[in-house]
Parts: structure tokens; C-alpha cells; sequence
């Protein structure tokens, strides 16, 4: 009895570090975005972009890792073009990004039809050159450690480091306290001789590029092609978590994992045969996000200087 | 001995050459030319929007000017950025703050030169070592553990004034350092300047009175509508004199006020407790009643628990227990709306923070509590024609510059800044005014007129609760003086009978409880 519920819970587990890895990179694309005080809801379009990107090298070029960081480059490009929008132009924060939204999986579709015979979908990646499982046969099978970590593909380790590193970042180097600053009072930041701008670019490229690696953790790592409807949210999934986990990267890990709980909860739930229907059961995630939004994360904190545009004063 | 002959043998540091400066087709500056000598303190003197800090923006790189070039020891130098104006060794302290708010002291200070260990790693240790040295170096003590929101708007300012010294600092602006100063933190800043011009420091410094420019400065500039009016050695002229070259006409420093008794009581505060931010304390069964036709001021230092009464009363912060009334009603705990239709106005401490929409108009900016009422409301809909009307009404008795209702508040100087603030507050006619620093950062003709204004209200049977840190303008403008200390009210004097060194004694705590 006691062995069948950790056996039930060590795959709950294992499902929830599986399904919460894309969102990370892209919830950790959002954290620096807005700290710098641009609002990217754009991560959804740079994360189909990704998606597309790393599978596509997968295939043509069978090395995961290159394809990995094609996939960052991609939407890192997207940044760069929200990034023009916004700071160099001021544009409005949301139109930008609601239009990269549009553009991603336009731009993806277009080049998938031109790289793979007119399909909206890539050709499968072998299962030799998708990302490799570093605890692969490491621990004695059937056991609980086993379970947990024995199909975990390098990203989700990956995705743990970069967590604590961009709080390194954020937090403990000159940089990132400059970079808080400037989304936090740009004036102020200015007045000590802090490049806005400059700052701003870097974030939200930043931002795209981890926002691809979110994609890419999906297409090269969890599955192993591209298809249109494979992000289909998670991009506003992230966004969210980055929302409930008060734009700090360790509260986005946690806000991650939540959903990627709940997701692993509606897969392992899908597995008996309820008089409830599967659709039902799979919009758990979506509704135990709301609740927790509702019931247990308070005031949120944006950054004061988040969403608007920076303009420094009259120069003749 | 003149200007010309008292800097001939000095050393000019900094040389601003006709600059001009335009907004729009608006000219803020025409034309004017500053010299900064070493070890010396300039004063700079002018109206509300004369464009002091204007001049000051263009030689911290914050603004470019129109024309005109800037010299420093005798090299042109184009401060495109304040890095630039900051590696020429000058520093600025902004009239309004800027500060990170959730940041620490120390790191507010230390932003954007930080020091590090290795790979751009954060050196707090050093950092907080580097800013207890410097502050202990200048007297100007802070917490540098404490977060920008939780201190008090003098130790925010004295946060300004170390971020210039920290980055070495040999040319130190000061915008209005004083405004937000009590008397006693006045003296000190003098001292402190005193101290760094014995370094051989130079310090341009901006400010409206005329008493501590007498006593601190060297040197005074006067600017009037951008144009350079005049620039005369302090030591050989009189505050009478200063004043007029600056406003264009005779100023009275004495308040006109005729005897007058006060009515039945219309505001009473029972045991009020009220907690700060951090949920200590701050008012503690605070007990005080304002009566109708008199002006009921608040002496106290900074950090007693006015801000806090002041919040509570306006029902910006929540009270612990106690009792507010006003016309026989219970406004305790009630929301700041139901508050302003019992009557009450507020002209708040911080006016950018709770003063103003900044990037609203002067316009809407005026109709801020009215806005759903006829005439500004028709089923609605605005009616801006209304508004404008107003506005304009407003503008011109009160005198806010430039005249021009549609200009963002964000854009216009600090003063007319307040300015929009009082003509508000006072037009909504209320039965009681509650004015905190109401002429912070206003030019003398100003405060002569926001006084004329307050006794006006009184005159009228009103009520007026007037907060102020400067001495003088309790002393003189209200009918009643009540000292606050440590959350409690600890003594109530006339006006007429008060004396300087009792009020200060009871200030600190000491004298009759
Ligand atoms: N960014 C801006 N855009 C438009 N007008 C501006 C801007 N900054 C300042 N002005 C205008 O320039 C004039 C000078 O303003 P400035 O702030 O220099 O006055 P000041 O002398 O510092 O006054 P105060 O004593 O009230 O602070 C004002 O009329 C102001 O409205
Ligand atoms: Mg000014």
C-alpha cells in the first residue's frame, strides 16, 4: 500500500519536473524582461519561434545542443524586434507584444512549409539526437529515485541552474542591481549615469532567448518534433507564473512547478477510468492556477517603472 | 566692493556661457551665464519656474540646452549625460528624489559605482563599509540597512546628499535642500556645507530662504522668467533687498493678522493609535481639537508621528483604536472619499506622491475630487469646457506658471507644482484644512500668498490644522501652537505667548507635559 503510493507519487513528481521545464526558461525570460521594466507578453510567439527553431536544426543537424542554442538565438531575434518597438520607439508595450505573438508561429509555419515539403509539422528527431538524459540507468531500477529522475532529459537540470542563477544575477552583482533600478525608477538610474537603453535591449533580448529555450525545451526534450498547436498557451502560462511568483526568479521556479504539478496530477489522474471526462480532468491545471491566484498570493509587486516607456527629456 | 572685485583673485571652476533653453516655443532660459568659483557657495535665487533647476539640469547632463557652452576649469566641456557631468566631479541633489524605493540605503548610494569582489559580484560588506565612513566623515548619519520606503523624507534626503559625496563629488548642486529639512537639520546642512568648502568644494545651492542663503552663501545669483536679473555678494546686501530683486516689488516678511476669536470646536482626534510601516507605535493616544476659525499648528521634529496622524486622519492609514470627529460626525477608519464629503482637505506631505497626478494637467489635475459633480460632470460624460474654465480661474488666482491649463503637471517646477496643490484644496471651501508643509518649496511672494490664504479660511470661520517644520511660519501664522512628541501631543501655547526656546524644548522632548 505505502509502496504503491510513493511509486504513485515519485511519478507525480517525475511528471511535474518534465511539464514545469519549458515554463521555467520562459518564466525566467519574463523575470528579466520586466525587472527592467518592459512587459513582454510576447513570450508565447518567441517560445513557438524556439519550438520551431530547435526542432528543425534537431533534425537537419542531429546535434541537440546546437540546436538548443539556435533556438535561443531565434527568439532572442524576436526580442531584439520587441526591443526596438519598445525602448528604442516607445511603442506601446502590449501592441509589441501581442503582435510578436502573431508573428511567431506565422514565421514558423512559413519556414516549416519551405523546410519540410509544404508540412506544418517537422519531421520526427531520432531518438539518439534528442537531449540526453544525463541519470539515465543510474539508479537501481523500480526504484523511487529511479522513477524520479531516470527519463529526465539534461534541460530540466538545467533549467534548476539557471533558476538559481539568474537570482545570482538579479541579486548579487552590480548589473542586477542595475538592472532593477532601471525598472524601477529610470530617472533615478539615469541621474547615476546608468544606460537605460542599453540595459532595457539587454533584457529583453535576454528575454527571447530564454523564451526559445522554453520552446526548444518542448520540441528537442519532452517531444521530439514541432507542431503548430505545441505551445498552444504555455508562453501565458509562463507569463502567469512569472505574475504569481512576484517577478523573482526563485518564486517563478516555485509558481513553475505548481503547474507543472497540477498538469502531472491531470496526466496521472488520465490514467483510470473515471466517470469524469478527460477534458474536464485536464482543465485542472488551468483551474488550480486560478485558485491560487485567487486564494494565496497576496498584492502582487510589480516593478513601479514596469510597462512604460522610457524617454529621456528634450534633447535639441 | 562689488561682484566683479570680491571674485577677481578666485578660481573659476565652472563657466555656463548664454545658455538657453527652450521648451516648445517656451523659453525657460534666455541667455544666462553662471560663474562658480572654488571653495565658494553660489546661491541661485528666482521665482517659482524661473528655471533654477533647469540651469542646474543642463550642467548635470539631464537636459541639453538650446545654445550656449559650458566651461569646466577653463575647458569646454559637452555634458551630453550626467556620466560625463559626474566624471568632471559634479553632483546633483535632485529637488524631487531620486531614490529607488525598495532598495537599502547603502545600495541606493552605491548604484551604479558599485564595489566589487570578482566578476561584478556585489561587495556589500564594502559598500556598507565605504557609506558608514562617509557619512560619519560628513555627520549626515543614516541606517544603511534601512529600504528608501521605510525613512523619512529628511533621511531620504540626507541619502541624496551622500550619493554625491560617494562618487566624489568636487561641484555639489543642491536643489532645494532645505525644503524638506526642520530647522534644527537646516543648521547642521549649513555646517556641513561650511565643512566642505573648507575642502575646497564648491556648492551651488537653490533655495527660497532668504535666512539661510544669508547665512550660507557667498554668492547669489537671481534668475527671474529665465532672464539673469542680477548676481551680488551676500555678505553685502539684505534679505529685504534680495527679495525684491527677485519677485520685482516690495515683499512683507510679517503676516497680516488681526485678533480674532476662535469658535466652537468642530474637530476633535480621542486616543488615537495609529502603527508605522514597520507596525510600531507611532501615535500613541493622541488626543487634539481644532475649533472653527482659528488655525491650529502642529510643531513637532520630523518622525514624531505626523505623518502618521496625518494619514490616519485622511483615512490613508488604518487606525488602531481612537476616535476622529468633525461637525459632531465619526470619520474614524472611513475611506478617504467619505472623508473629503465631511469636508475635509489635504494638502498632502509629499505632493508628487500624493499631491498630484503627474501626467495629468493642470486642468484635471484641479478637478481631482470633484471631477464626478456639475459643472466638470454632465451624466458622466466630462465636460472639459467646464473644467477648463476652472482651471483657468484657478490659475490665474493663484498665480501658477506658465498660465496654460493644458500642461502636464509632471513638467511644471516644484513650486507651481504645490501650487496646483493649494489652489485646489483651498477653492473646495472646506470646514477643515488640513495643510502639511503647504509652502514647501515655494518662492517668498508664494508663501505670502498661501498664507494670506490659510488666515483667509479662518477669517472665514473655518478650521485650518497647519504641519510645518519651519518654526517661524507656525509661530507666526496660527492662533494656537500644539507640540508633538513621540506620538503625543505634550503641550498646547498661544501663539502670542510662545517663545522660540520653549517650542524647541518641548520639541525634544523636554519642558511642560
Ligand atoms: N520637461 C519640461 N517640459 C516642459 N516645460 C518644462 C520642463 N521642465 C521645466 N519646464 C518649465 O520650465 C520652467 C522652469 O522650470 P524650473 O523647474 O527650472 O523652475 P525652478 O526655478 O526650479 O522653480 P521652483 O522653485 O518652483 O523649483 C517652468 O515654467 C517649467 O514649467
Ligand atoms: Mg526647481
Amino acid at each position: 500500500m505505502i509502496d504503491t503510493i510513493l511509486t504513485n507519487l515519485a511519478m507525480i513528481i517525475a511528471t511535474t519536473l518534465m511539464y514545469s521545464t519549458p515554463l521555467v526558461f520562459t518564466s525566467l525570460g519574463g523575470v528579466i524582461s520586466e525587472n527592467s521594466g518592459v512587459i513582454n507578453i510576447g513570450l508565447e510567439g518567441m517560445m513557438v519561434i524556439g519550438a520551431f527553431i530547435g526542432a528543425a536544426l534537431g533534425y537537419f543537424i542531429g546535434n541537440p545542443w546546437l540546436a538548443f542554442i539556435g533556438a535561443g538565438v531565434a527568439g532572442g531575434l524576436f526580442g531584439l524586434l520587441h526591443a526596438f518597438a519598445c525602448v528604442t520607439f516607445g511603442a506601446n508595450q502590449i501592441v509589441s507584444g501581442i503582435a510578436i505573438n502573431f508573428l511567431g508561429p506565422g514565421i514558423a509555419l512559413f519556414l516549416s512549409r519551405i523546410f519540410f515539403e509544404g508540412a506544418t509539422m517537422t519531421k520526427s528527431i531520432s531518438l539518439d539526437n534528442k537531449m540526453p538524459r544525463p541519470l539515465n540507468g543510474i539508479f537501481p531500477e523500480g526504484s523511487l529515485l529511479n522513477i524520479i529522475f531516470d527519463n529526465q532529459y539534461a534541460t530540466v537540470y538545467l533549467a534548476l541552474i539557471m533558476v538559481f542563477l539568474f537570482w545570482f544575477f538579479l541579486y548579487k552583482t552590480k548589473y542586477g542591481l542595475r538592472l532593477i533600478s532601471v525598472g524601477e525608477h529610470p530617472t533615478a538610474a539615469d541621474t547615476l549615469g546608468i544606460n537605460v537603453m542599453k540595459i532595457r535591449y539587454f533584457a529583453v533580448i535576454m528575454s527571447g532567448v530564454f523564451a526559445g529555450f522554453g520552446g526548444a525545451a518542448m520540441s528537442l526534450a519532452i517531444v521530439s518534433n514541432f507542431r503548430p498547436t505545441l505551445i498552444s498557451g504555455h508562453g501565458f502560462i509562463a507569463l502567469a507564473a512569472m505574475i504569481f511568483g512576484k517577478w523573482k526568479p526563485q518564486g517563478a521556479l516555485l509558481a513553475c512547478l505548481l503547474f507543472g504539478g497540477s498538469q502531472g496530477l491531470a496526466v496521472f489522474l488520465g490514467q483510470f477510468d473515471f466517470e469524469i471526462s478527460s477534458q474536464l480532468i485536464s482543465m485542472l491545471p488551468y483551474v488550480i492556477t486560478i485558485v491560487v491566484l485567487i486564494g494565496f498570493v497576496g498584492k502582487s509587486a510589480a516593478p513601479s517603472a514596469d510597462g512604460i516607456p522610457y524617454e529621456k527629456e528634450h534633447k535639441n | 566692493m562689488g561682484y566683479k572685485n570680491a571674485t577677481r583673485s578666485l578660481t573659476k571652476v565652472i563657466e555656463m556661457k548664454n545658455i538657453t533653453k527652450k521648451f516648445g516655443d517656451f523659453v525657460a532660459l534666455d541667455s544666462v551665464n553662471l560663474d562658480i568659483f572654488k571653495g565658494k557657495v553660489h546661491a541661485l535665487l528666482g521665482e517659482n519656474g524661473a528655471g533654477k533647476s533647469t540651469l542646474m539640469n543642463i550642467l548635470y547632463g539631464l537636459y541639453y540646452s538650446t545654445s550656449g557652452e559650458i566651461f569646466i576649469n577653463g575647458e569646454k566641456v559637452n555634458i551630453t549625460n550626467p556620466n560625463i557631468a559626474i566624471e568632471h566631479g559634479i553632483g546633483m541633489v535632485h529637488q524631487h528624489f531620486m531614490l529607488i524605493k525598495p532598495f537599502t540605503v547603502a545600495q541606493n548610494i552605491i548604484l551604479g559605482r558599485e564595489p566589487i569582489s570578482k566578476m561584478s559580484v556585489l561587495n556589500m560588506k564594502k559598500a556598507l563599509k565605504d557609506v558608514k565612513e562617509i557619512s560619519e566623515r560628513y555627520g549626515l548619519y543614516v541606517d544603511p540597512n534601512a529600504k528608501i520606503e521605510d525613512i523619512s523624507v529628511s533621511m531620504q534626503q540626507r541619502v541624496e546628499i551622500l550619493k554625491a559625496l560617494y562618487r566624489g563629488a568636487e561641484i555639489l548642486i543642491l536643489d532645494e535642500p532645505t525644503a524638506v529639512l526642520t530647522p534644527q537639520e537646516i543648521i547642521e546642512l549649513i555646517q556641513i556645507i561650511k565643512n566642505l568648502t573648507k575642502e575646497g568644494k564648491s556648492i551651488i545651492l537653490i533655495s527660497h530662504k532668504l535666512k539661510e542663503i544669508k547665512e550660507a552663501a557667498d554668492f547669489c545669483m537671481i534668475i527671474r522668467r529665465g532672464k539673469h536679473i542680477d548676481t551680488v555678494v551676500v555678505s553685502e546686501t539684505t534679505e529685504e533687498e534680495l527679495a525684491s530683486k527677485m519677485v520685482g516689488r516690495e515683499v512683507s516678511f510679517v503676516v497680516d493678522k488681526k485678533d480674532k476669536k476662535a469658535g466652537d470646536e468642530i474637530f476633535s482626534i480621542k486616543d488615537l493609535v495609529v502603527k508605522d510601516n514597520r507596525n510600531i507605535i507611532t501615535v500613541d493616544k493622541l488626543n487634539l481639537s481644532v475649533k472653527k476659525g482659528e488655525i491650529l499648528g502642529l510643531a513637532g521634529i520630523d518622525g514624531n508621528g505626523q505623518t502618521e496622524l496625518l494619514e490616519a486622519i485622511t483615512g490613508l492609514r488604518k487606525i488602531e483604536s481612537g476616535e476622529i470627529k468633525i461637525n459632531g460626525n465619526d470619520i474614524t477608519n472611513k475611506t478617504p472619499f467619505q472623508i473629503i464629503n465631511n469636508k475635509i482637505a489635504h494638502i498632502p506631505e509629499d505632493r508628487q506622491k500624493r499631491g498630484l497626478v503627474l501626467d495629468f494637467d493642470i486642468s484635471e489635475n484641479t478637478i481631482l475630487e470633484n471631477y464626478y459633480k456639475k459643472p466638470f460632470s454632465k451624466k458622466g460624460i466630462l465636460q472639459y469646457n467646464n473644467i477648463n474654465v476652472y482651471a483657468n480661474e484657478l490659475i490665474d488666482k493663484f498665480d501658477i506658471r506658465p498660465k496654460k491649463a493644458s500642461k502636464m503637471a509632471r513638467t511644471l517646477s516644484g513650486g507651481n507644482q504645490q501650487k496646483v496643490i493649494v489652489a485646489r484644496e483651498i477653492t473646495n471651501d472646506p470646514d477643515l484644512l488640513i495643510a502639511a508643509q503647504p509652502t514647501r518649496g515655494l518662492d517668498v511672494g508664494a508663501i505670502e500668498f498661501v498664507h494670506k490664504s490659510l488666515i483667509e479660511q479662518r477669517d472665514n470661520e473655518k478650521a485650518v490644522l497647519l504641519i510645518s517644520f519651519e518654526l517661524d511660519e507656525v509661530m507666526n501664522v496660527s492662533d494656537r501652537i500644539a507640540v508633538i512628541y513621540e506620538g503625543k501631543i505634550v503641550g498646547i501655547v498661544d501663539a502670542k505667548d510662545a517663545e522660540v526656546e520653549k517650542l524647541g524644548l518641548m520639541m525634544a522632548g523636554g519642558g511642560n507635559k
